[in-house]
């Protein structure tokens, strides 16, 4: 199949039904939904998730029988003046991830939001919330242009934030309304760029624009917007001042889909955006600039992670440095002639988006069941824990391996294929933060590791037992996201065939040794140094020793962390997150428009840099 | 100067002004108002887009039209749901206000309870 759409299509093709029906089947879902009631909603989420997910898959196996990607023109009309659905390879994995993802969330859920257990409307709420993202999702990954995207981008966020106050206690309400406006603010950059690129092309389909699209000022204009824009909506840092409370808050269930699967909405589109409709805009040093933005969240929001007393939001912060790494792979796919190619890079990111989707969804799930057990998720009260929820805490310790990346998780994959498109354009620096990203993942999940596997400070009384459907269900999807390099991805990502050597071979298990060791070596290292281990409990009184050697270190490590920590309050201000996206918008439009001066060669470096005064 | 140019320029100042509103006003209501004023500037700037691509013989290029409409039942359905939740956020908390400014140190502090 080829790979992007580069060709308009002036026809359905013959599979192209099941693009449609993979967004009316969740509709129907939360239609009916309201004609069932709250009493049988949950069989009717049921039925609903197995239909998607049948079709997801067959959209899977359509797309690899087809010779081009999967189109579906609304109503007949061909692009100029109709929409078009069009799945490729990109769509269809993830929308076989967001099918998996809600697949295990919907099982989890089962057992939480079961309606006969609770009189509130939060479990019908929560049903039909599902569906919702799952329907806009499927418009996300599918949609075939900018306005389009721009609405199911905004139903994506409307289904999203009430999720956040499910539980409608003052705080949730308070995190769902900061949520819910601050994405607002970000989908009208979006919309404000859309509306510039139409009036500067009469298009917005992404396959015509793509052929359109030249380099002139009002165009970088309108490229700026849109990706702070997006940027709001994924949560990079610094735009993230939704993204700590909004966690906070919210159910379990509701936190994996938000962090797994919607903040991966506004980032598909931002690749569509750069990759597809402007491969040629974006230079070097706009590319640098997002990969900045992603290195500065990876160290950020792993240091606060350390940081942090609950564990939810441990997961929460790491969301935030996870997202930064979806963002490296845009300078590494940078050509030599200036071009954002769908290589290798692409697929390492896109591999990235999808690990995270299911190992993050899983973590949040195993802290999800360990809080419903324990009443309380502080990270020093957790000693103990894995004899109560064994199950849940292998989910969290699995999901974090697979974060960590090492074999044969797809973050593994992904980083060798990142690590491989750095050293082919001798861009090391970002090798080296890719490096660190994996040692940071492994210090927050060692340093919950080491809390939840330490002895018992006092028995665990628990007022409801460990639901051992829900620790599964968190387990399944950590064990998806550890498996996920073991399958053949050539088929839908822009991967070279055979280049990553992800299949074991005895010549390559000192290779292999290092590379797990390094991340966890270093990873322990960096927990000790910075993370928040408080008074040291009696259990390891025999530790003083060594302790009180790294001691003068640690102090200067927890110092760093103590600035990091509170420029994390400052950044979540409202007015400083604001002035920062007008900030961005001002850098993203001064970088591309370095790239178009660059481009003409008209003028000296020093004429360029009075575009970002 | 055209009539475009005059309403190209109307656009520009509501969307600044309602993105001005938006950072600085502490106020959800405010803020929410702001959204609206920015949403607005962008309609009228798709309108100055349709009345420009109506160069080829047309009275109005109808696209625009249509985002319009979309774009202004999204951004309805976007204030109902942040003025429902306001209400809900003022009938819970008694007060309707987003400075919680730093509720990652306070879930430090308070982490006790």
């Amino acid at each position: 199949m080829s790979y992007p759409a580069t060709v308009l299509d002036a026809v359905t093709t013959t599979r192209g039904f099941l693009l449609v029906l993979s967004i009316i089947v969740p509709v129907a879902g939360v239609l009916l939904a309201f004609v069932v009631g709250g009493r049988h909603i949950e069989r009717l989420a049921f039925a609903t998730i197995l239909f998607g997910l049948a079709i997801a898959a067959a959209i899977l196996v359509a797309l690899q029988q087809s010779d081009g990607p999967l189109v579906y023109l609304l109503g007949a009309w061909a692009p100029p003046l109709g929409v078009a659905l069009r799945a490729d390879g990109l769509s269809a994995v993830m929308m076989m991830v967001a099918a998996v993802v809600i697949s295990a969330v919907g099982v989890f859920a089962g057992a939480d939001f079961r309606p006969a257990a609770a009189e509130s409307r939060a479990p019908f709420a929560f049903w039909i919330l599902l569906l919702g993202i799952w329907a806009a999702l499927n418009i996300v990954f599918l949609g075939g242009d900018l306005f389009t995207l721009y609405v199911a981008l905004e139903l994506v966020t409307f289904a999203a934030v009430p999720l956040v106050s499910l539980d409608g206690r003052a705080e949730t309400l308070q995190a769902a309304l900061r949520y819910l406006l601050f994405a607002l603010t970000g989908s009208v950059l979006y919309l404000l760029g859309t509306t510039l690129f139409y009036g500067l092309y009469g298009t917005l389909d992404i396959v015509l624009l793509s052929h359109r699209v030249r380099a002139q000022p009002a165009t970088l204009v309108a490229a700026a917007l849109m990706t702070t824009g997006l940027l709001a909506k994924t949560a990079l840092f610094p735009l993230y001042l939704w993204l700590p409370p909004a966690h906070a808050g919210a159910p379990a269930a509701a936190s994996a889909i938000l962090s797994g699967l919607v903040v991966k909405g506004s980032f598909f589109i931002l690749v569509r955006l750069w990759f597809q409709v402007m491969p040629g805009l974006p230079g070097f040093a706009a590319t640098q600039l997002l990969a900045a933005l992603g290195g500065a969240a990876i160290v950020f929001g792993s240091v606060v992670a350390l940081r942090q007393e609950r564990l939810k939001l441990v997961i929460a912060y790491s969301t935030l440095a996870q997202i930064g790494y979806l963002f490296l792979m845009f300078p590494l796919a940078l050509s030599a002639s200036g071009q954002l190619e769908s290589g290798g890079a692409l697929a390492g990111g896109l591999l990235q988006a999808v690990s995270h989707a299911t190992a993050k969804a899983a973590m949040f799930l195993a802290a999800g069941s360990i809080y419903a057990v324990l009443g309380q998720d502080r990270i020093a009260g957790l000693g103990g824990v894995w004899r109560a929820l064994p199950i849940a805490v292998l989910a969290f310790a699995l999901g974090g391996v697979a974060l960590m990346g090492i074999q044969p998780s797809g973050a593994y994959l992904a980083k060798e294929l990142l690590l491989q498109a750095a050293a082919e354009k001798g861009q090391w620096w970002w090798a080296v933060v890719l490096q660190a990203g994996g040692i940071f993942t492994a210090a927050y999940v060692l340093l919950v590791l080491a809390h939840v596997l330490a002895p018992a400070k006092a028995p665990i009384a628990s007022d409801r037992p460990a639901l051992r459907i829900q620790e599964t269900a968190a387990l399944a999807l950590a064990l998806c996201s550890l498996l996920l390099g073991l399958l053949p991805w050539e088929a839908y990502l822009p991967i070279a065939q055979g280049i990553p050597s992800y299949r074991l071979g005895p010549e390559a298990v000192s290779k292999t040794l290092s590379k797990v060791l390094l991340p966890i070596l270093g990873g322990t290292v960096v927990a000790t140094l910075l993370g928040r281990w408080g008074p040291p409990p009696a259990h390891i009184t025999s530790w003083k020793p060594p302790l009180a050697v790294v001691d003068p270190i640690r102090r200067i490590g927890l110092a760093l962390g103590d600035l990091i920590e509170r420029s994390d309050g400052f950044l979540r201000q409202w007015p400083v997150a604001g002035v920062t996206l007008l900030v961005l918008v001002l850098l993203f439009g001064g970088c591309n428009a370095d790239g178009l001066v660059m481009r003409m060669q008209a003028r000296p470096a020093s004429g360029r840099h009075q575009l970002f005064a | 100067m055209t009539d475009t140019t005059i309403f190209g320029l109307y656009a520009a100042a509501a969307v600044g002004f309602g993105l001005y509103g938006l950072i600085t006003n502490p106020q959800p209501l405010r803020k929410i108002v702001a959204f609206n004023l920015m949403g607005s500037g962008v309609f009228l700037l798709l309108g100055v887009v349709g009345r420009r691509g109506a160069a080829a013989g047309f009275g109005n290029d109808p696209v625009p039209q249509a985002l319009v409409i979309t774009g202004i039942v999204v951004a309805f359905s976007a204030t109902a749901l942040a003025v429902a939740l306001l209400l809900r956020l003022f009938q819970t908390a008694g007060s309707a206000t987003l400075r919680d400014d730093a509720p990652a140190s306070a879930s430090i502090n308070q982490s006790g309870d």
